[in-house]
């Protein structure tokens, strides 16, 4: 395992250089929007990969549920935050690449507003993490995973069924894409992946060596011989 | 299933009795929803025409914020004597407890809805183009889902910190789907402009599958420490 | 630790625990607590603040989950299963303040299905019996709220007494109580005990319990130090 990590951080850099290039320089230029179209390299693979990782998540929650599995619950954690980072990244880039197209900041787009929704449901998500006490919050966040998942079929039809009733401009336009476009697509959507492989592997290792430091001070707290009285001092230690 | 039942009925009974005999939780609400509908009012002043159109939005999100002040209490008596843990260590299923909680909630939001709403028709001149006798099927729909999500994160929110936000800080981005299909099934209803059916349909199915997970999944947040 | 045994025969434990573990966060509050109860006695859970003794209540009641380590109680590691039979009592009443004492136990009873299997006034019968074996009046209208301190904790062990469990915990039930109330809550709990439950009782108020108490447990920092059927036994051994 110790290998592939360095391997696959180069296959990244290589492929994230190579996606860049065909991107900027190599794929077509649109004919209405000029160079600005570029953007949708980015803004479309960066949904995709974490509408991937929140799927993680979710089966992730899931198996935590039923079996505990102290490494699911890393899973999730790991997945829901390189996820809302992917997430910011489309919300960045969408109003970036409406504005100077279509005139306009923001607009009710299907993408858009599932990303946007998305991005509140798992920033919660987080928020819950941090707020609640550390026995808990497996727990808790595996249920609140399992309601956001539940809950992401019933946006989806509400922001379809909204757009047929206001009809709003579509961001990327609908239709058919261009072989080459779709060629550099893909490219730069395996590019993400790769990276959000490696970044979410890393915060994994890091998660899993900060569980272990604390398991071992835990353990230490309990061997150590207590005076009565004495509660926990700042640092940790008892007695 | 029996006991559940009775249970859930019981354990509803002793809330509402408890409720009118102290009143502070449901005066407290009554005022407030007051409160919001003014300041809605003065914030908002539009034509007769235009008012229809935004009148679905104003009145839920009046209500969103009348039902959270609710929800916000709704084990506030459970956790004043640690009254939990009697629940906790008796084998009685959870479920009822959740039940009768949920139900009590949609009573009091009800309630709630009951006094803002002729206010709103007044200061908005309100009247609804289209088929009336559908707002009650939303009102009703669109509050369960509220409600039932709503006492669920309550639940949740007593294992955090800063108890008071972290409800409807949960609440409302689970809850976009339901109140989208609120807004807009009233706005439809008032104007006569469209149908309201794809709503009033996923609303239903909104509450469907939220009071099923909720059902299965209160257990695990009742026994967490 | 030897295993407190009585009669000649067979006598099962009727709460085992083994290595009892319970962390929270880096606070060891239980560290490794391997001890065996007898039936029918009255146990004196002692020990000076942050000895883990709540946290062993609790986790005897099924509040909260050991870390590590398992529990056995009335011969079954699946608490959940026999929590019908349990009473549980903690310094907080545990009590509805805006209900009176009959009115309370009437709803509590309904959590273990008492006196379903009859009737209502068969159900009214037994939450009055409950109350009157604490000393209280059933007809009491006045809210639990308005209760002093030791009529509170006495309404609090008759909702305990309700499902007429096999094992008791009690957690500091004295504790700013009047000494009548308390005196009369001792001789209640003997009573209890001659009739053949198991009691836990944590308490500071270790005098209270001499003569009435058939063991004195030490706690000290999340372990049990020393156990011994006097009190001074115990406070000389641990």
């Amino acid at each position: 395992m110790k290998r592939v990590f360095p391997i696959l951080g180069a296959l990244t850099g290589v492929l994230l250089s190579y996606a860049l290039y065909e991107a900027l320089v190599a794929a077509p230029t649109e004919q209405t929007m000029g160079n600005v179209q570029r953007i949708f390299y980015y803004h479309v693979p960066s949904a995709w990969t974490a509408f991937i990782l929140f799927f993680i998540n979710f089966f992730a929650s899931v198996v935590y549920l039923i079996w505990r599995a102290n490494k699911a619950d890393i899973v999730a954690l790991v997945t829901a935050e390189v996820g809302v980072v992917f997430c910011t990244v489309v919300l960045v880039t969408g109003p970036i690449w409406a504005r100077p197209v279509w005139g306009i900041w923001w607009t009710w787009d299907l993408r858009l507003t599932l990303t946007l929704v998305l991005w509140l449901i798992y920033v919660s998500y987080l928020v819950l993490r941090r707020f609640s006490s550390s026995g808990q919050t497996p727990l808790l966040a595996a249920v609140l995973a399992v309601f956001g998942a539940l809950d992401v079929p019933l946006v989806y039809f509400s922001i379809w069924f909204f757009r047929t009733q206001h009809p709003q401009p579509v961001i990327g336009g609908g239709g058919s894409i261009d072989p080459l476009m779709l060629h550099v697509l893909l490219i730069n959507w395996l590019a993400f992946s790769c990276f959000a492989a490696l970044v979410c592997w890393s915060r994994y290792r890091l998660e899993v060596l900060r569980r272990e430091v604390d398991e071992t001070l835990a353990l230490e707290a309990l061997l150590e011989p207590r005076h009565p009285q004495t509660r926990t001092s700042p640092t940790g230690s008892a007695g | 299933m029996s006991t559940v039942a009775n249970l859930t009925r019981a354990t509803l009974a002793k809330d509402l009795r408890l409720e009118w005999r102290s009143k502070d939780a449901i005066n407290s609400m009554l005022f407030f929803s007051l409160l919001v509908v003014v300041i809605f009012s003065f914030s908002f002043d539009p034509t007769a025409e235009e008012s229809r159109r935004i009148a679905g939005g104003l009145v839920w999100v009046a209500f969103l914020f009348a039902a959270v002040v609710a929800l916000n209490q709704t084990w506030a008596r459970e956790m004043r004597n640690q009254v939990l843990d009697a629940y906790r260590v008796s084998p009685a299923p959870p479920n009822a407890l959740f039940l009768a909680k949920v139900i009590g909630n949609f009573i009091f939001v009800t309630v709630l809805q009951a006094l803002m709403t002729p206010l709103f028709i007044v200061f908005y001149n309100l009247r609804a183009l289209g088929p009336a006798y559908q707002l009650p099927i939303v009102a009703a729909l669109g509050t369960w889902a509220l409600v039932v999500n709503g006492t669920f994160f309550a639940a949740m929110s007593l294992r955090t910190r800063s108890r008071e936000i972290m409800l409807p800080l949960l609440l409302f981005p689970i809850s976009i789907p339901a109140l989208l299909a609120m807004v807009e099934a009233t706005g439809a209803i008032l104007t006569g402009e469209f149908s309201a059916k794809f709503w009033i349909v996923l609303l239903a199915a909104y509450d469907l599958v939220f009071t099923i997970a909720s059902l299965f999944l209160f257990g695990f947040v009742l026994q967490a420490e | 630790m030897p295993p407190v045994s009585d009669l000649p025969g067979q006598v099962f434990p009727a709460v085992t625990v083994t290595g009892l573990v319970k962390q929270f966060g880096r606070f060891a509050a239980l560290r490794g607590v391997t001890a065996e109860f007898a039936p029918k006695r009255l146990y004196a859970i002692l020990g000076d603040n942050g000895a883990g003794k709540t946290t062993l209540l609790r986790a005897l009641a099924g509040l909260t989950p050991p870390t590590r380590g398992t529990i056995s109680m009335l011969g079954t590691t699946n608490l959940r299963s026999i929590c019908g039979q349990l009473g549980y009592m903690a310094h907080p009443s545990l009590l509805y303040d805006e209900m009176s004492g009959m009115e309370n136990l009437r709803y509590f009873a309904r959590l273990y299905d008492v006196g379903n299997d009859v009737t209502n006034s068969n159900k009214d019968q037994r939450c009055a019996d409950a109350i009157r074996a604490v000393k209280l009046d059933p007809s009491l209208t006045r809210p639990v709220g308005q209760y002093s301190q030791g009529m509170r904790q006495r309404m609090s062990l008759a909702r305990a007494l309700l499902n007429d469990p096999k094992i008791l915990l009690l957690d500091e039930p004295f504790s700013n109580v009047d000494v009548r109330s308390a005196q009369e809550m001792v001789r209640l709990l003997s009573g209890l005990r001659d009739a053949g439950k198991t009691i836990f009782v944590v308490t500071h108020q270790a005098s209270l319990l001499e003569g009435a108490a058939d063991e004195f447990v030490w706690m000290e920092a999340g372990q049990i130090v020393s156990r011994a059927p006097d009190l001074r036994t115990t406070l000389e051994t641990r």
